[in-house]
Parts: C-alpha cells; structure tokens; sequence
C-alpha cells in the first residue's frame, strides 16, 4: 500500500518563549514492512541538531528554535510504501536486549486487577497465541471510548474505567504482558484510518510484544489485529512518554497550547 | 565569565553596599528622634521606615514605631529583607556560590561578618547598642571593600564588582536624601531653621561625609549646598554624580576588554551626561523628591540594562 | 586490639613505612599537638572545606574530623595497588562498551542477563553508543581494604562520580603546611597534580566534532548540594568553569554555555549530577537541574559527558561480585586485587547461609550508599540483628552480605593519645587518551574505638595519605 502522510502540530505559547528545545521520533523505521519514498520534517525557524539512530533503531532527531516566540509549528510530510507483515517487525536493527523491557514505568504498572486479567488470558506457555489471548483481553476489557482518558491516566486507572482509546490500550497490553514475563513496548505512529473501518486517530499507538523465535511482534488491541500495511511504525518506548514521536521544552512563563491534525491518505500513484 | 558568576559577584557587591545603608539609616533615625519636632519623635522614625520602603512589613509585623523595634526591624530581622542581617546574609551565600572566583582574602571579610554576625544574633539585646550596631556594619563593609580593593584581579569579575557598588551606592544615596524630603514634607514653615539644618548635619553624619562637607564648603550648612554635594560633587565618595562615573568607567572597561558596547553603555553615559549638565538649581525647580524619584527610576533602568546585556545570559 | 593488622607496629617493632614517624610522635608533646589540631582545624574552616551530611540536616558547614597521623605506604606495596586498580578501572570500562553495545560477556555465560539488562542503572538510551576513546567511567574509585601485609580487598567500585578527591588533595595541603619538616625527611610522592591529570583526561575525551582546544565545564546540581565544596574547588584548580544546568542550553547540534560575552560552546562536560536529572527530554521530565537537549547533543557526538550516562550498571553491588571474571574474559588477567566474598541474598542458597550467619557478616543494601541501610552483625544487638533479619526476608534482592573483615588499623590521634583505628581507602583512577593514578588516596579512619564503619556520615574522619618514593 503508499500511504502520504500530512502530520502538523502546532504550539501556542500565550507569553513569548526565550527557546524551544525538542527531540523528535518522527522517522519511519527501516524495515521489511515499510519503505519511505520521500519523507520530511519541517520546523518553523527550527535549527536541527544532531541526528542518530538509537539502540532501539529509532531516527531521533533535536531542534532548536531560537526565541521569544509565541508559536512555531512541525509539519511532516511523505509517502511511505508499505507491506503486511502480521505484525512480525522483520529486518528491523536494533541492539537494546529484550529484557530491558521487562521494567514496568508509572503508567504501565500492573495492578492486582491487572495481573489477574494476565493470568486468566495467558496460560501456560508464552507462545504467540498467547500474546493474541493478551491482546484480546485488553481489547475486551476496555471499550475504545475517546475523551474519556487524558494522557497521564495509566493502564490501571484505564482499567479500571473499562474505557481509553489507543494509548491506554497499549499502556494495559505492555503491562499484563510484562506481568506475564513477556518484554513489552509502547509503539507509535501512524495509521490510514475512517474509509477501512479502522478506529482511532491517524495518529495511533500500539504495543509490540517480544516472542522467541519471531522477535517484536505488533499487537494494536484498538483494532483487535496485529499492525499491517495500513501502519507507518515511527518510534518505540517504554510508555507512551517515551515513545513520543516529538518531546520538548519551552524556556520562558508563556502556557503552551497545542494543535494536531494529522491525515494519512492512500496516495496516488 | 559565566552569566550565573557576574550576577553573583554584581549582587554580592550590593547586598555589602544595602547591608552599609540600612545601618545608616538607623543611624539618621536615631540622631534625628534624639531632639524635639513637630510631632514628637515618632514621626521621624515613620519616615525613615517610608524611605527604607519596609513601612508597611514593618507595621504588620511590630506595630509601635519605638527605637527598640526598628533596630530589631532594620538589624536583625530576617523577614525583612533590606535589614543588615539579611543583606550580609545573601552577600555571603553570593560569595560562597562563586568562592573560587574571590581572593581568600574577600572570602575571609564577608565570612567573617557573616559568623560574627551570628555571635551578635545570640546576644542579649541589652548588650547591643545601636552605635555598636551600626559601627560594626560599617567596619566590616570597609573590610570587605578594601579587600575587593587590594586583592581582586582587575578582570571583568572586578568591574562587575564594582558596578553593583556603584548603582546600589547612587540609589542609597538619593533614598536616604529623600529621607530629609519625608521628615520636611509636612512642614515648610522649618526650611531654615535650626531643625532643618541640624537634619541636615544628621544627614551628612550618617554618610561619614560631615567633615568632609564642611572642608568643601564651609560657612552655614543649607539645603542647597548639601544638595550639591550629595548630588553634584564629584569628590563626595558617595555623590550621585560619583557613583554614575564609577559605574560608566567599569561599564567602558566591559566593552573595551569583550570588544563590543551594549545598552548599558549607552544609558549609562545618557545618565552621565545629564548629571554633569545639572545645576543645584534645576534640582530645586524640578522638586528634590521629584528629582530623586526619576533618579532612582533612571539608575534602576541602567541596573536592567547591565542585567540583560550581561547577567541574564540571554546576550547573543 | 589482637587479630587486626597495624600497619604501623609489627608486634613492638615499628614497620619499615612508619620509621619516620614514630620519632615525630615521640617529639611532639600533647600541648603542641592540641594547638597543630586546632590550627588544622582552622585551616579547612578558613577554606571554607565543609561537609553537610546528606540528609541529615544540622550544620551544612560541620568539617570532616581530619587526624593528623599520616597513612603510610611503601612504594612497592603501593606499586601493586596501581597495577590492581588500573587493572580494574580498565575491565569495568571495557565492560561498559560491551554491555551497551554488542553484550559478549552476557553472550558468553560469565554474567547473568538480567543482573545487566533489568539493572536500574542500565541505560537502555545509550545502547549502541560508544563514547570518545571507549570510555564510559573516567573517574573510578575504587574502595579499598587491608586485612594483612599483602591482603588487600576491594569493597566496592565507584564508577559515577565518586566524591572526596578534594580531601586527597586539601589533607595533603594542610599537612605540608604544618609539618613541612616531615617532607622533607620522607620522600612523600606527591598528589597535587590530580587537577591536572583530571584535566587532561576529560580534554582526551572531547567529541571528535570538536576542533581546538576543548572546553571543559563541571556541572553541578548546585551550591545546596553537599559536595559544592569540591565542584568549585576542582574547577578552581582545573581553571575551568562550574556551571548548572540553567547556565547550558542546547542549540543546533552543540551545547553552549551563557557568558557576559555571549554563548560559548562547551565540549566536555564532568557532570556531578545523576543521570536522571541530566536531560528532562530523556530521562525524568520533571528534572530542573538538567539541559533540556543534553542527551542528543550527546548521542549524537557533540558533547562528552564524564561519566557518561549508564556507566553506573558497573558499580552495582550485584553485578561488583563479577568484577573479577569481568577482568579475566575482557583482559584475560588474573584480578591482582580480590573481592570481598559475597553472597546475594536473591539466591536461595546464599540467603539461607546468610540468615544463619547473620550475626557474624555485614548485610548492605545493593543501592545503598554511605553506610545507610546496613547492618554489620558483630557489632550490633540481638534485637537489631533480628530487625534487620525481617527487612532481608521481606525483600532478599535487596541486599548482599560479606564476611565481618578484619580491617587494618593505623595509629590515631585521639583523646588519650594515640590509638588504633580502622581504615579503608578510596584511590581515584583517572580513565581517558591513559589510565592514571596518581599516589595517594582519601584514607577513611573509624574514629570510635572498635568501629569498622569509616563513613564520614557515620563519625568517620579522614587522614593524609603517603606513598613513600622508593
């Protein structure tokens, strides 16, 4: 599938700013599931800073602007040719252990409630079906609901609730997996939602899960399926903090505010 | 330099100075309350709480205008931020920040005022009078600048030094000439009179500048001639006049040692400029407090120019 | 005092090393040497070296106690010290490159993964980086003890930001003022080049986008923190600038530094700050100490961070125990010095040895610092070894326990005169282009009678430390 990317966001600060200093996640990752065509970055009077790949074989990229400022806007545009893997991230370098993904961070904490649901889908064997039985669960547990969660609600809290949207959904799928022994990560991106009846914002999350012998594999209990080629995978975390496709910080008083649109398109050939 | 080092060594240098004036203010205070007035002796020891802008803090924290409060008010008290303990308080934090960037020997002046100052804090207050108050600030003040003075490098740490002794110095001065405004204010029919001038003395007492004056410009002392050498005279040590010189050579000195000039420059010779242009006249036209007012003003605006174009750490 | 060794008499006899100063001792009378303390004392206030307690609180400008008896050792015992030390700061920093880039050593079977990878102090952000000349801890110390003539032990390693090297250099300093006619009769290797030395290793290590000169900087949490002292002196005498993160901001691809004249770029950057606090866009976001930026600026080759983040999986307490396979599969040595025997108390084994010995060995917390949190059996009650017997079973993983040692003593200035007293020692290694260290050392003295903890948090004091040149 070519899939064109057009992701603006756009910070309001209600003071000037002195600086504003950002990391970005927002490459497409190399491997077999997707090739880019052409992809760029902007950032209104943005200098860019030095560029690595990082052990989890993320593009991460700083910026710099120099203040005062009161509003600066990142614009990402491409097209990404892409290919359905079920989910297997195939071909991907990376060089950080799996076992580093065991630790659970605040919002991906298990509680009892959760460790429960772990126990009761898992099984014995930690074998892909399981993960699926995980997935599952999650997806069962709490109904894809928007508005109803805010970005530092954690995996228990969304439990709790029975409802959250794509973020809380992968928060509760890495932490009943690492409860059940399984490395688990927080995955953003992209994905071509509405006309295929996907669900959720063409900015997605999901969660990868590590399966002996297959390595990472996707799991997005948003749409109860495994990513395909309808995802553009970006970046990997620990949570979704760390796995935000652009992190920052502003020097100054001024309030931030901000505004996402984000469309992800079937390109024309 | 560092930003974070200048602002450290600009504010140590005038917390000594602010630490020096509230003494003298206590000073002025009690020599004035020692003779008879208008209004007993209370009023003048509310216009000098006005003058040292602490009056309304200290209204709320001790009510009663008594001497013994106001030394406690301006001496001691931590709450209050202008008083000697405070001001030698942060000027030795300031120095302990930049320790490396001090001589043992400015190091040892302001810790060792800072430690007595704790030995005198535990005292029983009857042992502590206020000529031994103010005295002691005075002492350890010349210490410390007699050791900036003899012992630092002449580098621009030095000039940044210097420069916050030169604006706290000319906005303490023209405070403690607007005391006199305060203490006249209600009562023109006094211009002249005995109290006036004996004010007047106190004043120039409380600025160690009594025989000094008198050598400058003997005969009766009057509001004008003071006026004059407070203000105008540029061998007073802590004229207005003198101070905005101070302040523009160090300011000329930054800009030749880095290569470039900034705004503080341009304002400070602005400033400069119109004090060398001024007669004790104009002073009286415009208002002595009115005069002093835009003063304080205009040497404030310098005080932020000096920070943004050096101490901020925001100069490209 | 049977059973411990005195490095200074060997039964009535004194030890070659100490020769000297048995003479000096028997010259000076009590009177002179109340009045020299008094002067020392006076002398590290008048410098303004302090030591506020962490955590503590009381007087922030309490002093170390500093006793004036030297430590002394000859130049070939401390010979084999250097070659051990060097020895283990470079298998620690090659196990560093390793376990942040392609993990042979976990590979291989000679260390447990998870005791690496589920480390809290692994970095998994740094994986894959492999800093200027391979080099992750440039500043180790190693934390030593002596139980006999030739028996020396390693307690612990220091791969962070080990802290007291400024009373190496000031106890040095005060001694020599003081005695000088002590100098000149030993022939005393000198320390006061360590600035130095530190200097040149953090330039070895400047990024290679680096041309010039390198700026070097020490970065502080903080004229609050305990150890400022020792920040501002060792900028002083490296004649480098002391920033905190709020003086560095990140533009482009470099890190500056705010000056009267404007940004200047800074290149390498001796933090003294944890890794957690270094950049709130890697680590914890709420962190106002650190530089916004900092770690990609890092990452991707524009600035040196000394230690670089991550280097403190190495000085664990858990993964300390394979220290020594460490220095046999990556330099294919023999360890010169020895670990304590440790037992982890997260295997069963070893907690139950552990529990039924507990009145005999010392139990530390694996995080622990500073002589916190630990128990050290023999000296304490029944009731405190059953306390802490509750805290272990609750959580094992928590804590290792070593043999009870027989610390060595050296003689010690103390009320009644002189007396023995428990040391260790802590040399600092300095890892960058070489690996250096310089002799000498911060010798930690137990100023209680019978004590065995040094920690200056828990009435330890310090003593100038002698390499006899040979």
């Amino acid at each position: 599938m070519l899939l064109s990317v057009d992701h603006v966001t756009r910070y309001f600060y209600d003071q000037p700013v002195r600086a504003v200093v950002q990391s970005h996640r927002l490459t497409p990752s190399v491997f077999e599931g997707q090739k880019v065509l052409d992809w760029q970055v902007t950032v209104t009077d943005g200098l860019p800073g030095g560029a690595f790949r990082d052990g989890a074989g993320d593009r991460v990229q700083g910026w710099s602007v120099q203040g005062p400022l009161t509003e600066i806007e990142v614009r990402v545009t491409g097209r990404v040719e892409t290919f359905d893997l079920a989910g297997v991230l195939r071909g991907h370098r990376e060089s950080v252990s799996p076992l580093c993904y065991l630790d659970d961070t605040m919002p991906t904490r298990a509680d009892t409630a959760l460790v429960e649901l772990a126990r009761n889908a898992m099984g014995e064997e930690a074998t892909l079906a399981a993960a699926h039985r995980l997935s599952d669960a999650v997806a069962d547990a709490i109904r894809w609901t928007p508005g109803v969660t805010e970005a530092c609600t954690t995996a228990a809290e969304a439990l709790a609730l029975g409802e959250g949207v794509c973020q809380d959904h992968a928060h509760a799928l890495i932490a009943v997996a690492r409860a059940s022994g399984l490395p688990a990560r927080y995955v953003s991106g992209y994905l071509m939602s509405g006309s295929e009846g996907a669900t959720g914002d063409a900015a997605h999350a999901w969660a990868e899960i590590w399966i002996e012998g297959l390595g990472w594999v996707g799991f997005d209990p948003t749409n109860r399926c495994c990513p395909d080629d309808r995802y553009i995978r970006l970046g990997s975390g620990m949570d979704a903090q760390e796995a935000a496709p652009i992190r920052g910080v502003a020097r100054g008083a001024g309030q931030e505010s901000l505004d996402v649109s984000v469309a992800v398109q079937l390109a024309e050939q | 330099m560092l930003s974070r080092t200048a602002d450290n060594l600009y504010w140590l240098a005038r917390y000594m100075e602010r630490a020096e004036t509230a003494a003298r203010l206590l000073e002025v205070g009690a020599r004035i309350s020692l003779i008879p007035s208008a209004h007993g002796y209370r009023n003048e020891w509310d216009s000098l709480l006005l003058a040292a802008g602490t009056a309304h803090a200290f209204a709320q924290k001790y009510k009663d205008p008594v001497q013994r409060n106001i030394e406690s008010h301006l001496f001691f008290d931590l709450d209050n931020p202008t008083s000697v303990a405070s001001c030698i308080g942060s000027a030795r934090e300031n120095a302990r920040i930049v320790r490396t960037a001090l001589t043992t020997q400015v190091w040892d002046a302001i810790n060792t005022a800072f430690q007595e100052l704790r030995q005198l804090e535990r005292l029983p207050r009857s042992e502590v009078d206020l000529s031994r108050m103010t005295d002691w600030t005075m002492r350890h003040a010349a210490q410390v600048r007699g050791a900036i003075d003899a012992t630092q490098l002449r580098n621009d740490g030095w000039d940044f030094l210097k420069l916050g002794y030169a604006l706290e110095r000319a906005d303490n001065t023209a405070r403690l000439i607007d005391v006199k405004y305060y203490v006249l204010l209600p009562q023109l029919e006094f211009v002249g009179s005995e109290l006036d001038n004996y004010q007047w003395t106190t004043l120039l007492r409380a600025m160690s500048s009594h025989r000094a004056f008198h050598w400058a410009y003997g005969g009766d002392v009057t509001a004008k001639k003071i006026a004059h050498f407070l203000i105008l005279n540029p061998q007073c040590p802590r004229s207005l006049i003198t101070c905005i010189e101070s302040a523009n050579q160090h300011l000329d000195r930054l800009s030749r040692g880095y290569g470039r000039a900034t705004d503080a420059q341009s304002q400070g010779r602005k400033l400069l400029a119109g004090l060398s242009e001024l007669h004790t006249d104009d002073v009286f036209d415009e208002g002595l407090h009115e005069f002093l007012t835009r003063f304080i003003g205009e040497n404030g605006n310098l005080g932020a120019a000096v920070h943004d174009s050096y101490l901020s750490g925001d100069i490209r | 005092m049977t059973g411990y060794f005195n490095e200074m008499y060997d039964g009535a006899s004194v030890r070659p090393p100490y020769a000297r100063l048995g003479d000096w001792v028997n010259a000076m009378p009590a009177e002179l040497r109340q009045m020299k303390q008094a002067e020392a004392e006076a002398l590290f206030r008048r410098i303004g070296i302090t030591f506020a307690v962490y955590g503590e609180g009381g007087d922030p400008d309490r002093l170390i106690p500093f006793d004036m008896f030297p430590r002394v050792f000859t130049g070939a015992e401390w010979a084999r010290l250097d070659r051990g030390v060097k020895q283990r700061a470079r298998a620690l920093n090659a196990f560093l490159v390793d376990v942040y880039g392609r993990g042979e050593i976990v590979r291989a079977g000679r260390i447990p993964a998870r005791l690496v990878y589920q480390n809290d102090a692994y970095e998994k952000a740094v994986a894959g980086i492999v800093p200027p000349k391979g080099v992750y801890s440039h500043i180790v110390g190693i934390d030593l003890v002596r139980t006999g003539p030739d028996e020396f032990f390693v307690l612990e390693d220091n791969c962070r930001t080990p802290s007291g090297v400024s009373y190496m250099l000031e106890n040095r300093e005060i001694m020599m003022r003081m005695f000088p006619a002590l100098f000149r009769e030993n022939r005393i290797a000198p320390v006061e080049n360590y600035p130095e030395i530190l200097r040149r290793t953090l330039a070895s290590v400047a990024p290679k986008k680096c041309n010039g000169e390198p700026t070097v900087v020490i970065l502080t949490p903080g004229h609050f923190n305990s150890a400022y002292y020792e920040h501002s002196f060792l900028a002083d005498l490296m004649g480098v600038e002391l920033v905190e993160g709020q003086d560095l901001f990140v533009e482009g691809e470099f890190v500056w530094m705010r000056t009267t004249e404007g940004p200047r770029r800074v290149d390498v950057i001796y933090r003294r700050i944890d890794d957690a606090f270094i950049d709130p866009l890697c680590f914890r976001p709420d962190s106002m100490l650190g530089v916004p930026g900092l770690m990609d600026v890092y990452r991707s080759g524009g600035v040196s961070i000394c230690s670089a983040p991550g280097a403190g999986v190495a000085d664990d307490k858990a993964v300390y125990t394979y220290v020594p396979e460490m220095i046999r599969f990556y330099l294919g040595e023999e360890p010169i010095l020895n670990n304590v025997p440790t037992w982890q108390c997260s295997k069963a084994d070893d907690l139950k040895y552990v529990l039924e010995h507990l009145a005999e060995l010392v139990v530390k917390e694996v995080h622990g610092s500073g002589g916190y949190g630990m128990l050290v059996g023999p000296k304490s009650t029944a009731a405190q070894v059953a306390a802490f017997r509750e805290r272990l079973i609750a959580d094992p993983g928590n804590y290792i326990a070593q043999p009870t040692l027989a610390l060595s003593t050296t003689p010690t200035f103390v009320e009644e005169g002189i007396a023995p007293r428990h040391v260790d020692l802590r040399p600092y290694c300095l890892v960058g282009e070489r690996v250096e260290l310089v002799p000498g050392g911060l010798t930690r003295v137990a100023l209680t009678e019978g004590s065995l903890v040094v920690n200056s948090s828990q009435g330890g004091g310090v003593k100038d430390t002698w390499v006899l040149a040979e």
